[in-house]
């Protein structure tokens, strides 16, 4: 029996829903009352200084940890108590998490692959090694490797399992430009082509320019702001996400929005 | 990019929740510690050489004192077999901890509680890993001790695969805890996983009989799973008998104990997540 269409849309849960969030590390709350729902198929950028709640925020959205009060929801799964539901259509990116670095680049693929139940495995590491230009390097031992090489096996490990949902830390972090601007496209054009969402935590605030549909920007735990980068610019009066960014963080939010 | 996201997708991955899903990650995972061991022939040297040493110095210990004593020279293979067993217990405890430490090493355990691989299939991957490892020590130790001292381990039969069935579980239920407290405290913790087996070396009764021990010790020792592998080993080298019950009583201590080191894994794990100390793992 056909479903009526409003129930089919509701069948469908957003790639991310925050309500209430919150953290306490014994009496320091990381991460202090974080709500938002993320639109699928959207690149959001989690902005903030150092201890600003975002890798707390990354870590409770991957179920790495566990919330003190509220809910994290991904793809419809609670990540707290429920997150091996959906762990295989996500993934996630940081160059602060290494892969094995004794293992070559293909071996390192290929056990990905099968942790991620990928099918057609071989094609697929062959193809995403095309992509990324690791042909030449997948019989090198990844420890071996650049950082710039490293950075490319790293996210062509996050896009094995092509994520509905994707977690990037950083990814262009210690990058010589001209691959960090490489690696922006390959993910950009990832996101795009597969309706990918995508939640980016970076510093290079002309990435998040470049790549992000939204931001959200936390600062002792909160969220401080939430807008396009376009319109955020404007609300503070600034030519760029960098300025709002390091007037935020050397002002505090209530100062700006009062200043003319 | 809305009506991207909209867009019927076929998924480039597997149903998650079969159990020829479970043996895929299972299979992935024991795969990545089989190319560590062979990439590395000190690697895989290292598993060999501590043992290879013990059999030789307990070997000639046992050569000397059965030209000595008339009970050694009776009790020929009891050292040897001894020594054997518990190596046993300790590689595959270790054989256990180390893969999961080399997770931590590489800074890889965030990717791996990311990826859908379920804690019981992280254990499942351990234990499959220390056999592989037992078996990497174990054969030439074995061959070692029948070509240079005349103890032929498969002679004990039945009696060997019991021992040995014994003495894995434990190290297993030693491994779960031990990589639950680092899990929990990290790498600061990391020596209570190299060194946790040693304290059962005495209690466990691996060269002499339970007796020896003082009578408050003798509870605690029977209530270790192993001290009855050992028994068992001085009754058959001794006696020439298998004493099933022993080895009854071994296994039923040891599901206990493996409930117990599961249960502490799972808990160890879930404090992590709580604490937040899976991400910050290390010192």
């Amino acid at each position: 029996m056909q479903k009526p269409m409003s129930q089919e849309k509701r069948a469908v849960p957003p790639p991310v829903a925050v309500r209430q969030l919150r953290k306490v590390y014994k009496e320091v709350a990381a991460v202090d009352g974080v709500s938002f729902t993320l639109q699928s198929g959207a690149i959001t950028a989690l902005l903030g200084g150092n201890g600003a709640g975002k890798t707390t925020t990354i870590c409770m959205l991957m179920g790495l940890v566990i919330p003190t009060s509220g809910e994290a929801r991904v793809l419809g799964a609670d990540m707290a108590r429920e997150r091996h539901k959906v762990l295989h259509r996500i993934n996630f990116e940081s160059p602060y998490v290494d892969v094995p670095m004794r293992l070559t680049v293909r071996q390192n693929l290929e056990v990905f692959a099968r942790l991620y139940g990928v099918r057609d495995r071989k094609e697929r590491i062959a193809d995403i090694a095309e992509g990324f230009k690791l042909v030449e390097l997948l019989d090198r031992p990844y420890g071996k490797l650049s950082a710039g090489q490293k950075t490319r096996v790293s996210i062509a490990k996050a896009l094995l399992n092509e994520p509905e949902l994707l977690m990037l830390d950083e990814p262009t972090a210690s990058l010589d430009p001209d691959t960090a601007d490489w690696v922006r496209s390959k993910l950009e054009l990832y996101c795009r082509g597969h309706g990918a969402t995508v939640v980016l935590a970076s510093h290079n605030m002309a990435e998040v320019e470049r790549l992000a549909d939204r931001v959200i920007m936390l600062e002792k735990g909160r969220i401080v702001a939430d807008e396009t980068p376009a319109e955020l610019i404007k609300r503070f009066g600034r030519t760029n996400l960098e300025e709002v960014f390091l007037a935020i963080a050397r002002r505090g939010t209530e100062d700006i929005e009062r200043a003319p | 990019m809305t009506e991207a996201a909209s867009a019927p997708r076929s998924s480039p991955v597997r149903e998650q929740t079969t159990a020829a899903a479970s043996a895929g990650r299972i299979l992935g995972l024991v795969l990545r510690y089989w190319y560590v061991i062979r990439s590395s022939w000190p690697r895989a040297a290292e598993l060999i050489y501590w043992p290879l040493v013990q059999m030789l110095m307990w070997g000639f210990l046992q050569s000397y004192l059965a030209q000595t004593s008339s009970f050694a020279a009776k009790a020929a293979g009891l050292f040897i077999g001894a020594v054997l067993l518990w190596d046993v217990l300790v590689r595959s405890q270790l054989g256990f901890s180390v893969a999961f430490l080399e997770e931590i090493w590489s800074r890889n355990l965030g990717h791996l509680m990311m990826s859908p691989l379920r804690p019981a299939e992280f254990i499942a991957a351990l234990v499959a890993v220390s056999l592989i490892k037992l078996l990497v020590a174990m054969v030439p130790v074995a061959l070692l001790a029948y070509f240079f001292f005349g103890f032929n381990v498969l002679s004990l039969g039945f009696a060997f695969a019991a021992f040995f069935a014994n003495l894995v579980i434990m190290s297993w239920s030693l491994g779960l805890i031990s990589t639950g407290v680092v899990l929990r405290w990290g790498l600061g913790a990391e020596s209570f996983a190299w060194l946790i087996v040693f304290v059962f070396l005495p209690i466990c009764c691996v060269y002499y009989p339970v007796a020896t021990l003082p009578g408050w010790l003798q509870p605690v020792a029977l209530a270790l799973p192993p001290t009855y592998v050992f028994e068992g080993l001085r009754a058959i080298v001794l006696e020439g008998a298998f004493v099933g019950h022993l080895m009854v009583k071994a296994l039923a201590l040891n599901v206990v104990y493996f409930l117990v080191g599961f249960a502490a894994f799972a808990f160890f794990l879930r404090s992590a997540r709580i604490h937040g100390t899976l991400v910050q793992m290390g010192e």
